[in-house]
């Protein structure tokens, strides 16, 4: 690699990096040569180190939010890893829906929800057991850094591709219609999920509290300092008993004092003032 | 060690199947048409069998009606694997007793995740 393509390199991945906290290892380099070839060739950008040089200066910022649009990750799929999803839509909710049966009322976040499959997984997990959840109000909220990712989410229109990874055949029937090649989430689903554009590096804006918040497989691409700064910003979003998930190869260990693992479920964390009252209570029913 | 029988009248299919299914641990064979497959199951009991639809001899959608009224031989899960992706021939497959469907073409990540589905991996 020439000294001019690597700075080139450099100065794309640093852009990504300062707009959405998402950094790219040298090693994975590649992945924005992908990313970029299409937008290059519909912007008549010669090569990447044109790109590069029109991004530093930030000659058109439109060019410069599709680009870095362009390199974030949006890799998700419905039910992802689907031991642990499982753990979330029986136990967890289950947990949760006695803590709140007074209210009758259910708030999760798909925190960088990317094109939206986990929050309609939540939906269609949701509505696989409306009895369960008659009468209650559930809202799920998804939000995500990248426009162009929410546009689809709010469409629920999703390619044969995207449709069957992770997405059994029997939910995909009862919950999507056919157009075409693609795959539209209905009515009944839609309806439960809202979506809106957020970038976890800022601060959380007035969403509420939620009982459940997914912020999965994102805190990876991150540098330390940064996934600690998102772990403390999102844990005044958690209601009293609610829990936090992250992604399979995350944890909240090294990174903040402020979540701690779930002593009941595995691969969820509560924040530790949780714990903590937790504590207290038992003590004075033991005192 | 689970095993799978590719049911498929394409070389290519059965190979690009096979590559990843190996990948993945499992003992695979193959059979190129519904025809060879029932003669396969007679024999052996494979942990799945994935299946395409139109296949000289004997089509998929034969093969699994033929199958499934089979009672005497413990029934591996069928997935269905096909350029058959209208919401029509889903339906159907699932009514005449498919496990799953995968629509062409796959990858690893979508053979994967409905292997999973099935409770095969």
């Amino acid at each position: 690699m020439s000294i001019a393509e690597a700075r080139a390199y450099n100065t794309l991945s640093e852009a990504l990096e300062k707009h959405t906290g998402q950094t790219v290892p040298a090693n994975r380099h590649w992945r924005i040569d992908m990313a970029l070839k299409p937008l290059m060739r519909r912007n008549s950008v010669p090569d990447l180190q044109t790109l590069a040089a029109l991004i530093e200066i930030d000659a058109d910022p439109k060019l410069t939010r599709a680009c870095v649009e362009a390199m974030v990750n949006n890799e998700t799929s419905f039910f992802r890893d689907q031991p642990n999803f499982a753990l979330l839509t029986g136990p967890v909710l289950d947990n949760i829906r006695d803590l709140r049966m007074d209210k009758k009322r259910l708030r999760i976040w798909s925190a960088a929800c990317s094109t939206g499959q986990e929050a309609y997984s939540l939906a269609i997990a949701i509505a696989e057991n409306a009895e369960k959840w008659r009468g209650w109000t559930v809202q799920i909220l998804g939000t995500d850094v990248s426009a162009s990712a929410l546009a689809q989410a709010r469409e629920g229109r999703y390619s044969q591709f995207e449709i069957q990874r992770g997405l059994p055949v029997m939910q995909m029937l009862r919950h999507f219609e056919q157009q075409g090649e693609e795959w539209v989430a209905k009515d009944s689903i839609r309806k439960m999920v809202t979506f809106t554009e957020h970038n976890m590096l800022t601060p959380v804006r007035h969403f509420g509290r939620f009982d459940v918040i997914l912020c999965r497989n994102m805190l990876m691409y991150l540098s330390d300092e940064k996934r600690t700064h998102v772990l403390e910003s999102i844990a005044p979003s958690l209601e009293d008993g609610g829990l936090l998930m992250l992604g399979a190869a995350e944890t909240v260990i090294g990174q903040t004092q402020k979540f701690r693992a779930s002593k009941e479920f595995r691969g969820f964390y509560e924040t530790s003032q949780q714990q903590e009252n937790a504590q207290v209570a038992k003590l004075s029913l033991t005192g | 060690m689970k095993s799978c029988l590719i049911v498929d009248d394409s070389k290519v299919i059965r190979k690009v199947a096979r590559h990843i299914l190996e990948m993945m641990q499992f003992e695979v064979a193959e059979a190129a048409d519904g025809k060879e497959a029932l003669d396969h199951v007679a024999q052996a009991t494979p942990d799945v069998i994935l299946l395409d639809w139109n296949m000289p001899i004997m089509s998929g959608m034969d093969f699994l009606r033929a199958y499934r009224s089979t009672v005497e031989v413990p029934l591996a899960k069928v997935i269905f694997c096909t350029t058959e992706n209208g919401i029509g021939h889903i339906q159907a497959a699932i009514d005449a007793g498919a496990d799953e469907y995968v629509m062409k073409p796959f990858d690893r990540e979508t053979l994967e995740s409905k292997l999973q589905i099935v409770g095969c991996i």
